[in-house]
């Protein structure tokens, strides 16, 4: 039996948003049902384009918000038996924007103690003891740790944002397209230090982004969302050399690498992202996909799931 | 070519050494500031002391005025310049005390509102409906006039009065501080919601909060005046400015300077705290980063 | 292919408590008809200050100097405020990154359209409006008749994009500067609005400055680009050649950056630029990058090198690839 850190079983998150002036409340399903475990040691990458609820997926896990229905298990351990304490040991956060997830009245010294003073472990010689050491495993020079976020580059700032989530030395770190907001050359260096962490800590990473490049270079596996539902998921050498579902196959093919003369391709993806307060009938890709036939229309496709690959389509028979 | 940027302590020290309004506010609140501290060795004379030979003694710069009374006396023959001096303990002490009690009123029903949001959020601005729907002088002088007057009930009165504007200003800027990432982080370490209000929303909101306290700070020593003047507040022979307004009003048509001396230092002193308002919002608004 | 714009010696400097900052410094380049120049870097490169600079929209406190700016044979670098404003939206039209933040909420799209139009040519509303409905048409939006009475916040960020490009296109500029114009939209709308892009200017044959950070976009998009480091242009050449042959150690570092899939193989170390950008404020002695690179020599700290010919189409700013090239 493997040992599982994070599972999602079934999870879904309603929210209830007016859908205009006097036409009253309506449900937003941003979460519909969705399952996915994470072994110790994985880096699950769960790719979708905005709205598709995989910043919903991390507030849930971060138990920010509530589900809807189903259960989210931490370690084995349901996460509604938690208090916030424990499921802020096992679990912390790195967000995309380093401007907005450091509080600019905050020295980056007392940024990166705040779990360990939110949480009372140790005292105040271990805190700056702890602080130092961290901030040498993620590369911050010592004489930053006075200074504030307003005199941090980019990269600096995302590498507080890292110290502070592994202050704790948490299992899990969810990381929240942590390198979208950034440069390039800053976006590898970021990268190389996540790759790092995960070797010398042994960490075990949820990686959000919509940089499917990034994905490929970093996960173990992925898993593709649209609308709210996983419609594949498969060992990220799998999923690239064969990718199965319509969605992930444009998604793959809109992928725009540095190389001059292939030119622009060609998605045959329709234009707009569905609304999600009116979800298609169906696949609710249908409207979008290049193969869709009435049959996509009236029924929503069954999820297959063999080894370690799941679809969700009609036109794929077999795995 | 290696530029050192400066923390935000550095550039807000900066930008107000810069700042005219800023600087000239902060004057004539440190100069009241120091007038009320050293009153006792600044006044030349007892602020009660009666001495009816001595009444309505004009300002030393009209004619018949002398070097003894610098400012005149009133009709009662007490030396005016020792009641300003004095009465600027009163004003400054009503107009803090009521800041602070409608602050920490306003500053925490404004946190929760902002805050929660939902349920909480409708309770208080019911609340703060219900505020602004009663006129703060009037119901001021009918409370002082239902269980009578001294400082520390107009204090009191005011206090639990002027909240208002403190609770919508930090109730609309929790609400944009709330969805930042920092707030999730702080969430997400375990911080306790009492915590993150205090430790990490607080702080944000400390300049919104100064700009309205200072602004806060004059309109309540603009109402104790009133009520004063009203002889509802602050009850003689205590010297208060607004009272010895309203003393002086009797005597206004042959004696003007028994109003526009008290008048001109409260016009000066609320003049100081509203260009230490402003300047304080101009040296700590982003847009000056 | 007639030129369309020229750009010699442009410089644009903030003032600023600590100093006067050199953000864009001595940049000369130039688009001809039907090409698409790319100006690339990361930011505070001055990619878009010189896009700001060549629109006359610089902030109000920035200081503009051009050796030589002359757009449609036209001298622009002493031209009057309002001679600017004819041009602007008219002659040469800019796309921003952020669709939503450059629409005006308060009225409906068709407002916006026609209002772009008429500011510039002598025409009836019902032209413009057709105008609209026409160019709508031609970004591939759908049932435009009755988009033209919806707000910008009814709509997605695909659209809104779209929606700025025709507004972009309504007079028939000969000159498109898009600044980062896909870097908000998802991956799948990313390609459609590059490849919308390149079209329409393929078929006006208008000249486009595309300005990102992004070197997938600049491979698929550009004819030429320009690779800008601290203010400057460090390295210029076909799209071709650059990509195939990078020679400015920083272009090089760049393309190690990014992992590229069924290239760089998965998990593998990236390779990184160490050092930050300087901030250039103050005499600027000898090469900016020099602090990062891999190859500076000694007279990198003494000498400021000079962006030197080395082909057609091809330009750079470095001592040591240039000595090692002769």
């Amino acid at each position: 039996m493997p040992d599982l850190v994070l599972e999602l079983i079934n999870l879904t998150k309603t929210y209830q948003v007016s859908a205009g002036a006097f036409r009253g409340k309506r449900d937003l399903r941003a979460v519909n049902g969705i399952t996915l475990t994470l072994e110790k040691g994985e880096v699950l990458g769960l790719v979708g384009e905005s709205g598709c609820g995989k910043t919903t997926v991390a507030k849930l896990v971060l138990s920010l918000e509530t589900p809807t229905s189903g259960h989210i298990r931490l370690q084995g351990r349901p996460l509604t038996d938690c208090d916030s304490k424990e499921i802020a040991r096992q679990v912390q956060p790195v967000f995309q924007d380093p401007y907005a997830s450091l509080n600019p009245r905050k020295s980056v010294g007392s940024i990166i103690s705040l779990p360990l003073r939110a949480l009372k472990v140790g005292n105040k010689a271990s805190w700056n003891k702890k602080v130092s050491e961290i901030m040498e495993v993620v590369g911050l020079a010592p004489h930053l740790r006075h200074n504030y976020p307003n005199q941090l580059s980019g990269g600096q700032r995302q590498r507080v944002a890292v110290a502070r989530a592994l202050i704790m030395r948490p299992q899990l770190v969810l990381c929240d397209e942590p390198t979208s907001a950034l440069d390039v050359s800053v976006q590898a260096q970021i990268l190389n230090l996540l790759m790092r962490l995960r070797r010398e800590l042994g960490l075990t990473y949820l990686f959000i982004s919509h940089n499917l490049a990034v994905v490929e270079h970093l996960a173990t596996r992925v898993a593709v969302m649209y609308l709210g539902r996983i419609v594949e998921e498969a060992p990220t050498r799998e999923l690239f050399l064969n990718p199965r579902h319509p969605y992930t196959q444009a998604l793959l093919g809109s992928v725009l690498t540095p190389e001059p003369g292939l030119g622009l391709p060609d998605t045959r993806l329709g234009i707009a992202y569905p609304n999600p307060i009116d979800p298609p009938s169906g696949c609710t890709f249908h409207p979008r996909c290049p193969k869709a036939d009435e049959k996509c229309k009236e029924h929503a496709p069954v999820p297959r799931r063999k080894g370690g690959r799941l679809v969700e389509c009609h036109f794929v028979e077999e795995l | 070519m290696e530029v050192v940027f400066p923390s935000p302590q550095q550039i807000m020290r900066r930008a107000m050494l810069h700042h005219k309004g800023f600087l000239m506010g902060l004057s004539v609140i440190i100069v009241v500031t120091l007038l009320t501290i050293l009153a006792p060795v600044l006044a030349t004379h007892d602020p009660y002391a009666q001495d009816l030979g001595q009444r309505l003694i004009p300002p030393v710069w009209q004619e018949k005025g002398t070097w003894d009374h610098p400012l005149g006396t009133d009709n009662l023959g007490r030396d005016y310049l020792s009641r300003l001096i004095y009465g600027s303990r009163v004003s400054l002490l009503i107009g803090l005390s009521v800041m602070l009690i409608a602050g920490l009123i306003g500053t925490t029903l404004g946190l929760l509102a902002g805050y929660f949001g939902g349920k909480m959020d409708m309770f208080v601005s019911f609340l703060v409906t219900v505020r602004l729907a009663l006129p703060a002088v009037l119901v001021a002088v009918a409370v002082v006039s239902l269980i009578g007057g001294s400082t520390r009930i107009v204090i009191l009165v005011l206090g639990l009065l002027v909240w208002d504007r403190f609770a919508v200003v930090v109730r609309a800027s929790t609400q944009q501080i709330r969805p930042l990432e920092y707030v999730a982080a702080a969430k997400s370490a375990g911080c306790s919601t009492f915590r993150i209000l205090a430790q990490e929303m607080l702080p944000n909101l400390m300049n919104n909060l100064i700009v309205v306290a200072t602004l806060e700070v004059a309109r309540a020593i603009l109402l104790e005046a009133a009520l004063s003047f009203l002889g509802m507040g602050v009850q003689p022979p205590t010297p208060s400015w607004g009272l010895m307004i309203s003393e002086g009003k009797e005597f206004m048509l042959f004696y003007p300077y028994l109003i526009t001396i008290p008048g001109v230092a409260l016009f000066l002193l609320l003049l100081g705290f509203n260009l230490l308002g402003d300047g304080i919002r101009d040296v700590t608004a982003p847009e000056g980063r | 292919m007639g030129l369309i714009l020229e750009v010699e010696g442009l410089h644009v400097d903030l003032p600023l408590p600590a100093g006067r900052l050199q953000a864009v410094r001595n940049v000369g380049f130039e688009v001809s008809q039907g090409e698409t120049l790319s100006l690339v870097g990361e930011s505070g490169c001055g990619k878009s200050l010189t896009a700001l600079a060549l629109m006359d929209l610089l902030p109000p406190r920035a200081i503009r100097r051009a050796g030589k700016l002359v757009f449609e044979g036209r001298e622009l670098s002493g031209a009057a405020e309002d001679a600017m404003a004819q041009l602007r939206g008219d002659r040469m039209a800019m796309i921003f990154q952020e669709p939503m933040t450059s629409l005006n909420p308060c009225y409906t799209i068709g407002n916006q359209l026609v209002e772009a139009y008429l500011q510039h040519r002598r025409a009836s509303e019902r032209e413009a409006r057709e105008r609209a409905v026409f160019l709508l048409e031609t970004v591939g939006i759908t049932a435009a008749g009755s988009r033209l009475k919806q707000f910008p916040h009814q709509l997605s960020g695909g659209l809104r994009q779209r929606i700025m490009i025709a507004m972009g296109l309504m007079c028939g500029p000969s000159l498109i500067i898009a600044d980062e114009p896909t870097t908000a939209l998802d991956v799948t709308i990313q390609a459609q609005i590059l490849a919308l892009l390149a079209d329409l200017q393929r078929e006006f044959r208008m000249g486009l400055i595309l300005i990102t950070h992004d070197l997938g976009v600049v491979a698929r998009v550009a004819h030429r680009l320009c690779v800008m480091y601290c203010g400057q242009v460090v390295e210029t050449g076909t799209t071709k050649e650059v990509f195939a042959r990078p020679l400015h150690p920083y272009t090089q570092g760049l393309l190690r950056c990014i992992p590229v899939p069924g290239r760089v193989e998965p998990g593998s170390e990236l390779g990184s630029i160490p050092g930050l950008v300087p901030t250039p404020i103050g005499v600027l002695k000898g090469c900016t990058f020099r602090n990062r690179c891999p190859k500076g020599r000694p007279e990198c700290a003494v000498e400021n090198p000079h962006l030197r010919e080395i082909g057609p189409n091809r330009a750079l700013r470095c001592l040591d690839a240039l000595a090692a090239a002769a």
